[in-house]
């Protein structure tokens, strides 16, 4: 029962799933709504052992004194002082807590994805090197490609040209591909968790 | 789009029963699930981790699905060279997941006692928060191999940059056709398209998976087909079979 009760449950609601986003109606569009509430609830459940597991890690290593524990202890405190600045002042526009996240998070988390531009620079040096005639091929794609989207480019108009045709026809070809293929593969997982021959969500590996 | 669901659907159920049934069933070789073995083996041999990474994709999602399964036969392969896994997640249902996955995995390779759960933990749901996690860990631990098998996003590139860096093995599969042309370019093995969902049953050889992939298989050799006839009777200016396929 352990195993088959929640099985059972993963089929009914695939399948309800399922013909709501194919019988359009006030009802279908209702249950989704409800359904995508119950699943955010889980979510919050889940987020509350997140944070448990989160804290029991960092403080482990804390008390073990390992490698780098000042780090753990930073983000266990900022845990804390978050959560308790959150329930104190909430977190209205000029909240101690939005302050934070304006100031501190959203800058920290900026500065990452601006790593973004860097890495894509070394890869690129990396992927279009002319070692063969495929990677040339590559090399002369990227380069119809950037100058063709830039502004420069886009001024001469072979550049732009050869630019859209690239994307337009071969690149999409094989993105389209892809997209079958990952569209197939997805169908195939759905239906192997809807019939129950995929229950790895269980745990069972 | 709903008959394509649904023959799609009728040909993955036939060969699951046909894989139920104990037919043999063959699946082509996949270069980087080939390579999964060697990965494993180059960082026992290394005395090094192995990070795995599924990257944002929450539990609902097929693509999180197929990497727990990979994740559940990588896991057996560890167990059994006492390898150490680190893998730090981004969600909190899929850390519960992942570590009754590897728990059960350890306990099917014989050696219960080598499953540490604080290797398989929440760190946080930011996506550049989670990506600079996990490019410290790179750093610190410096994992002889890197597993990259899930839906990822612009943190993609920054997880598989550093895994290069620091000359680690990588290999990658997502259903995000933009990234998985980053991971290409950073490492070195990549799943294209179905092959992540592939994998699952590559690695596990469970019959009804397998089955269930061949069934995807015939799909495609369909919509091949229907692809080539469309250019001929396209090009023989037949409007009428186009038509068909035409949504309203």
């Amino acid at each position: 029962m352990r195993r088959s009760f929640p099985i059972i449950v993963c089929f009914v609601f695939g399948m309800a799933m399922l013909i709501q986003f194919f019988v359009p109606s006030k009802l279908s569009r209702v249950a989704y709504d409800e359904i995508t509430n119950w699943a955010q609830i889980i979510y919050a459940f889940a987020l509350i052992v997140g944070v448990f597991g989160l804290l029991k890690y960092h403080s482990e290593k804390v008390v073990r004194k390992s490698g780098g524990w000042f780090f753990n202890l930073v983000t266990i405190a900022s845990l804390i002082i978050m959560a308790v600045l959150g329930f104190a002042y909430g977190r209205g526009d000029s909240s101690p807590f939005m302050w934070i996240f304006n100031y501190m998070q959203a800058p920290m988390q900026a500065s990452v994805f601006s790593l973004l531009a860097f890495f894509v620079a070394s890869a690129a040096f990396r992927g279009f090197t002319a070692r063969n005639a495929e990677a040339v091929l590559l090399l002369l794609s990227a380069v119809f490609i950037m100058f063709g989207i830039a502004s420069v480019g886009n001024a001469i108009p072979p550049f732009s040209d050869i630019a859209n045709w690239i994307l337009m026809k071969p690149s999409m070809t094989a993105r389209r591909g892809i997209f079958i293929g990952i569209g197939l593969g997805t169908i195939a997982t759905s239906l192997r968790v809807i019939l129950g021959v995929e229950r790895t969500y269980l745990g069972k590996g | 789009m709903l008959i394509g669901i649904i023959i799609t659907g009728l040909l993955v159920a036939l060969f699951i029963m046909r894989g139920r049934r104990g037919k043999s069933l063959y699946l082509r070789p996949i270069a980087g699930l080939l390579a999964v073995d060697e990965a494993i083996g180059r960082a026992t041999e290394m005395g090094k981790p192995i990070l795995y990474s599924s990257g944002r994709g929450g539990m609902q999602r097929p693509a999180t699905i197929a990497s727990m399964n990979i994740l559940g036969s990588v896991v057996e392969k560890v167990a059994t060279y006492g390898t150490p896994l680190i893998f730090p997640n981004n969600d909190p249902v899929v850390t519960a997941v992942a570590q009754e996955v590897a728990r059960e995995g350890y306990t099917k390779a014989g050696h219960p006692d080598a499953y540490k759960p604080e290797n398989i933990y929440f760190v946080t749901d930011s996506q550049f928060g989670y990506a600079a996690a996990v490019d410290g860990i790179m750093m610190r631990e410096r994992p002889a191999t890197n597993l990259f098998f899930g839906t990822f996003e612009a943190e993609s590139l920054i997880l598989a940059e550093t895994g290069n860096s620091i000359g680690a093995i990588q290999i990658a599969g997502t259903d995000s056709s933009i990234q998985m042309a980053f991971f290409m370019v950073a490492c070195d093995y990549v799943l294209i398209g179905e092959e992540l969902f592939a994998a699952s049953g590559y690695l596990s050889r469970d019959p009804q998976v397998i089955g269930s992939q061949k069934g995807s298989d015939i799909s495609k050799i369909i919509i091949m087909v229907i692809i080539i006839l469309g250019v001929i009777l396209g090009i023989l200016n037949q409007a009428w079979f186009v038509n068909l396929f035409v949504t309203v």
